[in-house]
């Protein structure tokens, strides 16, 4: 267990760093970092090359980056050109990013798990048909569409919540937009776990347990959904990062100053240092959830060891 | 080439192990069907396949001849027709029929003239990712080795980008947003997943024995990789791949309701969503229309592609 944890702790590395380098060269190489400095107006010749070498950019970028891993690794994440430290805005935007993350999870794994197993024991019924039609649409449905639908209809027309949250949001202002976050994950778990119950619902030890007179419930839980999560958790882990990455429209929606919030100020004033740093973060979060999905398939299933 | 009539197969294993001894209708009684043929033959008899169908025609024809819809352009602004009219339901396909927008243009004309752009990005993302992804796919899967590991590494790589905030980042460098810029940034992170795909098949299919008789007559590696392995690796490609042209469609309206997608003047769904957002109160219907559009498109590449992988995917049935 602990070899294999190193093993792939070492594999992770290339593909952070692999990661990182690829973001850092699409915002430095591709756009233009001191553009939104001067506000609107061309930066005169003079100013952006003083700009350009108090930042560093005159260099290679090779060396930009080296220079600026190496910070990173020292918890240095630069300054956003706004003079604010970009560790800064992260402590105040991860905190709720995660927490909507969190609504969004315990959504798709109550709804989803349990529509799943309804329609995957009824395979073919009219509730399993209607499920599988309801999710459909609602992966048809983009975020931000129903996030904009939601907002107009609880928040403007019947007023059951309001339509943009606080400053620092608490869970329960943060139940429509974690729902609405999750809306498309939601539907395939959904699906996957559906697909999963009524290929193992088949199976012979789901047999055997029926035949052994244990109590369905028993025999659902215990035998057939802790055999079928494998899929749904896999896909549940990739998603963390996913959905933190992809806050950024709900968290528009909702006027949430979370990661999705920082990062589009970020790439719409060309803020390379926030725009590399929490993409670095969301990158770790990303291979941490991949790791622990993988340590959760020998919880699941007995049979997988790790040596 | 001797190897060609002995070898050549388009039948994948799959389809040979469950295909009827008798057919009703296939090309020829009595002999099994291929996959693909197997395929069509339950495509033509799905609801969901036909429903879909016909909404991708329409909106392809929507999409190359707008004008066939509307008289009305979707450019012409009258201000004095400002939000003017709510949807005005009994004046079926008349330019005023859904009702103006914040700048007096008619909805319907840019419901109709909108179609172009995401049909464009989706298909041609979608051609273009499944491409890309099948040459690096196939190229790993079946070199293996050194060639695999250093190929699924960037795969890994390219897959940890978060996608729209990548897409968003390759956007906002350029000037001019156009359709094609769209296209590039989605099609430059999106090949990851068909390429893991296309892996994954032609490592299974690589140990066949038709493979290993292609080798053994002596065939050149690409006629190998084209004529034997490409032909019997792609069905579960083309599955992902029409799965996929839907998301596209959806991250175009996505990137450009975040107004760093399309750009005006060019028509899209998306930024009439965005601009209809600011007067969410005021005219809902303006928001609720475009918003629907989208939405319908997606839902009807959706339904394409999940019939497409009930036929192919003979294990789902």
């Amino acid at each position: 267990m602990g070899r294999y944890v190193i093993r792939r702790l070492l594999q992770m590395i290339p593909v952070f760093f692999g990661t990182t380098l690829l973001i850092f060269l699409m915002v430095n190489v591709m756009g233009d970092p001191i553009a939104g400095l001067c506000g609107d107006r061309q930066c005169d010749p003079a100013t952006a090359a003083r700009l350009r070498s108090e930042f560093g950019l005159d260099k290679p970028v090779w060396q930009q980056y080296l220079t600026y891993m190496g910070n990173v690794f020292t918890g240095d994440f630069g300054t956003a050109f706004n003079g604010q430290k970009v560790t800064e805005l992260m402590s105040t935007a991860f905190p709720i990013t995660i927490r909507l993350t969190v609504v969004a999870i315990v959504f798709e794994v109550v709804i989803g798990i349990t529509l799943g197993v309804v329609t995957g024991l009824r395979r073919g019924r009219p509730v399993d048909t209607t499920v599988l039609i309801l999710t459909l649409v609602v992966i048809a449905i983009p975020t931000f569409v129903t996030g904009l639908l939601l907002q107009l209809l609880l928040g403007v027309k019947w007023g059951i919540i309001k339509p943009s949250v606080s400053a620092d949001p608490t869970f329960d202002e943060l139940l429509v937009p974690g729902l609405v976050l999750a809306s498309v994950s939601l539907a395939y778990v959904t699906r996957l776990t559906r697909t999963s119950i009524a290929e193992n619902a088949r199976a012979d030890y789901v047999r055997t347990a029926v035949a052994k007179g244990l109590p369905r419930r028993r025999v659902v839980v215990r035998h057939l959904l802790r055999n079928s999560l494998i899929p749904v958790v896999t896909f549940i882990g990739t998603d963390v990062g996913a959905l933190m990455g992809g806050a950024i429209v709900t968290e528009r929606i909702f006027n949430i100053h979370g990661v999705g919030y920082q990062l589009y100020q970020g790439i719409l004033r060309q803020n390379s240092q926030t725009v590399v740093g929490f993409v670095t973060i969301l990158v770790l979060v990303f291979l941490a959830a991949n790791l622990i999905v993988d340590l959760l398939y020998a919880v699941l299933d007995p049979r997988i060891r790790y040596a | 080439m001797p190897d060609t009539t002995a070898l050549k197969s388009t039948d994948a294993p799959a389809a040979a192990v469950d295909a009827p001894p008798v057919t009703d209708s296939g090309p020829a009684p009595g002999k099994p069907r291929s996959l693909w043929s197997d395929a069509w033959h339950d495509l033509r008899r799905n609801p969901l396949f036909l429903i879909s169908m016909v909404l991708i025609l329409l909106l392809v024809v929507m999409a190359i001849f707008p004008s066939l819809f509307t008289s009305a352009s979707p450019r012409d602004a009258d201000l004095a027709k400002h939000y003017l009219q709510h949807p005005n339901w009994g004046h079926f396909f008349a330019p005023d029929w859904l009702g103006y927008d914040g700048q007096g243009r008619s909805i319907y004309a840019r419901l109709i003239y909108g179609a172009r752009a995401s049909i464009m990005v989706g298909v041609v993302v979608t051609i273009a990712v499944t491409v890309l992804g099948l040459i690096i796919g196939m190229i790993a899967g079946y070199f293996g080795g050194w060639i695999d590991t250093i190929l699924s590494r960037v795969t890994d790589i390219f897959f940890g980008v978060p996608f729209i905030v990548g897409a968003m980042v390759i956007l906002t460098s350029f000037e001019q947003r156009s359709v094609w810029v769209v296209i590039l940034s989605l099609s430059f992170l999106g090949w990851t997943q068909i390429a893991r795909v296309a892996r994954g098949s032609v490592i299974t299919i690589k140990q066949a024995d038709y493979v290993v008789a292609a080798k053994a007559l002596g065939a050149s590696t690409t006629r190998i990789l084209t004529r034997h392995i490409l032909p019997n690796a792609i069905a579960p490609v083309i599955v992902v791949a029409t799965i996929a042209l839907g998301g596209y469609i959806a991250a175009e309206a996505t990137l450009s309701f975040l107004g760093i997608g399309l750009a005006e003047p060019t028509v899209s769904w998306g930024i009439d969503v965005s601009a209809a957002s600011a007067q969410l109160r005021n005219a809902p219907y303006v928001l609720i229309i475009p918003s629907v559009m989208v939405s319908i498109t997606v839902l009807s590449f959706l339904m394409f592609g999940d019939a497409v992988r009930n036929a192919l995917d003979p294990k789902m049935r």
